[in-house]
């Protein structure tokens, strides 16, 4: 069963799933009958998370080892995704990312560039690899989760904020070559969220959304093919207002 | 990379008297690892999902380790009904994936809201105690990290005394990383269910002794407010699981599925006044009254079991000063005893409404484990002044009668008070010796009832 070959269900490929939010977003697309291939650093730990499951929701789960920061191997990472499942996937969806501290990335051009390459160099690598495989055959679903604070930037997580901003613009520029060619493209946009991440910061409890609530909107929208989704959607609000605050006044606020 | 902490306010479910704690909640399995090899400063102690209702999951010195992210399934057997999972996945999880399959957990608390790692810390027992004993009787075994021994692999038959000083044993022997339990096979979702009405104490304890056994799941709500010839006036509560035939006929077909509902919330905490003895009394005989006498009524799971976590937050009745649960186990031959508890209890009425009232089959083997022969009696008593001597004078009647109290619930009674109570708790201590000399591992319900291993030897930080 676990095991069985993916055969005629659709196929995705979670790209840095150990996270808390990509392994409920792995769930989601396993509960609406996906085959999954989890890629990321931790091999160990994304086998637990694939065991896990195959038991929860029987259905196949391979792990591969993939870096982000690999660029090089990019492009053969695509191959091994189409070898483990038989068939190209059906779709990609980009989960990992790096929250630097602000000040380092400030003070240390080391740590301002690994937000950058990671953020927004390793998606845009990795991506236009199954754009190119996804554009070729004429079908498939493209996403990234990418961050409210690439919307406009703020003192408090510019640097983080920049790379999601730029890797907002490739994914609206990619979305807007593969429509001709029915490949779908979503920008996840998830506000705070109840994860490692965000763990023993102070932050309004009314606005943290747990993982799996997260996942669920995220998994929905890339499903229906949505261009940008808000996680949870009142962060569209939220967000609308910030980039509207004229800057004579924005330079002056603490956010 | 450094796992983050959080400074936090942690309480057991009764949310008495909270303290301030420092929290750690790893992810991943390197991530715990690393945090008990020193990352995590003090001494440390595994949370779960925070239903034990003192101070059992509390560690205000040290650490503490929310396992809740730790919830991976790891294998399934459908041949055996065996599964493996880390300590953090919750019995709600096990049921949502199980039952429409036709597994459940062999025993259930009063809640699903419970992880796997929290039911075998306290050796939880269930409706079925009489018939299946405790949680612990279908655990096969546990991966336990120590800090003297490292990760150890203990079951009934392998370092068993390690295995039996861990179930029952409130955290302070290791943390659990993975579990290997057996579930149950079962036909359908729903219980067949008799209610009868119990006039008094010595009818319902005659319906126990008489008939339990032609019983799976039994238990009575016990009306604590009621005096003289009523003393202990009863609703009896006892089931069978239903088979497939004998689901209700809108189920007939689908045995496994239960019907949709949705769950009720306590947004706020209620102001004091609300729960006053004339509310309780008022719910009390309402509920008595309109427990009819029934035969055979179908009753689906989450109905039988978890009647109060469809009411999610429902602690914040108590208010903000909470609430303690009482928990007393009288052996067969303290009958008095329970007389004695209900008529404190009755003249005093501070005890509210969810009294429940069961029979417990043989102890098992767990070194600390609560159940024991004989009679169980569970009271939520509202955090009002004169709680504590209240409580001591409740605890005073116990000793006298040989009974015991359950450290999940305890919060407040003092360590001659449970070391009278666990005659094998030196034994239990020579496992601490062994495994955890230097009380890498402490909680709050630890250095207050005394049960580990003497302060001396505990490095604070």
């Amino acid at each position: 069963m676990s095991n069985a070959s993916p055969g005629s269900l659709e196929s995705v490929v979670i790209v840095g799933a150990s996270s808390s939010l990509a392994r409920a977003m792995a769930a989601c697309f396993a509960a609406g009958d996906h085959a999954l291939v989890l890629a990321g650093r931790d091999t160990a730990e994304l086998e637990v998370i694939a065991q896990d499951l195959r038991v929860r929701y029987a259905r196949p789960c391979r792990v591969l080892h993939f870096d982000a920061l690999d660029y090089g191997s990019h492009p053969g990472f695509v191959a091994e995704c189409t070898a483990a499942l038989g068939a190209p996937p059906d779709g990609a969806v980009v989960c990992f990312g790096m929250l630097p501290v602000q000040e380092e990335a400030q003070e240390d051009f080391t740590v301002a560039g690994r937000c950058l390459d990671t953020n927004y160099t390793g998606a845009m690598s990795v991506l236009e690899r199954f754009a190119g495989v996804f554009e070729a055959r004429g079908s498939g679903f493209i996403a990234a989760v990418s961050s409210v604070a690439g919307d406009r930037g703020r003192k408090s997580n510019y640097h983080y904020g920049a790379a999601k901003a730029a890797l907002n613009a490739f994914l609206g520029g990619l979305q807007n070559r593969l429509h001709a060619r029915g490949v779908s493209v979503t920008t996840v946009k998830p506000g705070f969220l109840d994860t490692k991440m965000t763990w023993g910061l102070v932050l309004p409890a009314l606005l943290v959304t747990d993982p799996e609530r997260a996942a669920a909107i995220a998994v929905r929208g890339i499903l229906k093919r949505r261009s940008i989704v808000y996680v949870p959607g009142y962060w569209r609000l939220i967000m609308l207002v910030i980039r509207h605050i004229p800057g004579v006044i924005f330079k002056r606020l603490s956010l | 990379m450094d796992e983050p902490c959080k400074a936090m306010a942690l309480a057991g479910w009764g949310r008495y008297k909270p303290a301030a704690c420092h929290v750690y909640r790893p992810e991943r399995r390197d991530a715990l690892l690393s945090l008990l090899d020193g990352g995590a400063p003090g001494p440390v102690l595994a949370r779960g999902l925070g239903r034990s209702y003192g101070d059992a999951a509390v560690n205000r010195t040290g650490s503490v380790l929310d396992m809740t992210r730790l919830n991976r399934m790891r294998s399934f057997d459908p041949e055996t009904g065996e599964l493996e999972c880390e300590p953090g996945v919750s019995l709600s999880d096990i049921i949502a994936v199980f039952q429409p399959r036709g597994w459940f957990p062999a025993v259930v608390p009063g809640t699903h809201f419970i992880t796997v790692g929290g039911a075998i810390a306290h050796d939880v027992h269930g409706k079925n105690h009489h018939r299946d004993g405790s949680f612990s009787s279908f655990v096969d075994s546990i991966d336990l990290w120590t800090p003297a021994l490292g990760v150890v692999a203990c079951s009934p038959t392998e370092n068993a005394d390690i295995f039996w000083a861990t179930v029952g044993g409130a955290g302070l022997t290791g943390v659990i990383l993975s579990v290997r339990l057996r579930l149950r096979r079962v036909e359908s979702a729903y219980v067949l269910a008799d209610y009868e009405r119990c006039a008094n104490i010595d009818a319902v304890l005659e319906a126990f002794d008489t008939t339990d056994e032609n019983y799976t799941y039994s238990v009575a709500w016990v009306d604590c407010l009621a005096t003289a010839d009523s003393l202990g006036r009863s609703v009896l509560m006892r089931g069978n699981p239903a088979l497939p035939n004998e689901v209700p006929p809108g189920h007939a077909g689908k045995p496994l599925r239960t019907p949709r509902r949705l769950n009720a919330t306590v947004p706020f905490d209620f102001p004091g006044f609300v729960l006053n003895p004339l509310s309780i009394r008022a719910f009390n005989e309402t509920f008595y009254a309109m427990s009819r006498p029934a035969k055979g009524k179908d009753v689906d799971y989450e109905k039988y079991f978890f009647p109060l976590d469809r009411v999610l937050h429902w602690n914040r009745m108590y208010g903000k000063r909470g609430f303690v649960q009482y928990q007393a186990t009288f052996p067969p031959e303290g009958r008095a005893g329970l007389r004695a508890m209900l008529e404190r209890c009755s003249i005093a009425r501070r005890a509210s409404f969810l009294a429940v009232l069961k029979k417990f089959g043989e102890a098992g083997k767990g070194m600390l484990s609560h159940p024991m022969r004989g009679y169980t009696l569970t009271l939520d008593i509202a955090n009002a002044p004169g709680l504590v001597p209240f409580l001591g004078e409740l605890d005073r009647i116990l000793l006298d009668h040989g009974g015991r109290l359950y450290l999940a619930k305890d919060t407040v009674a003092a360590p001659a008070t449970i070391a009278a109570m666990y005659p094998r708790l030196e034994e239990f201590r020579a496992v601490l010796h062994r495994v955890d000399p230097e009380s890498r591992l402490n909680s709050d319900l630890a250095r207050r009832t005394g049960i580990g291993l003497p302060a001396r030897e505990t490095h604070d930080v």
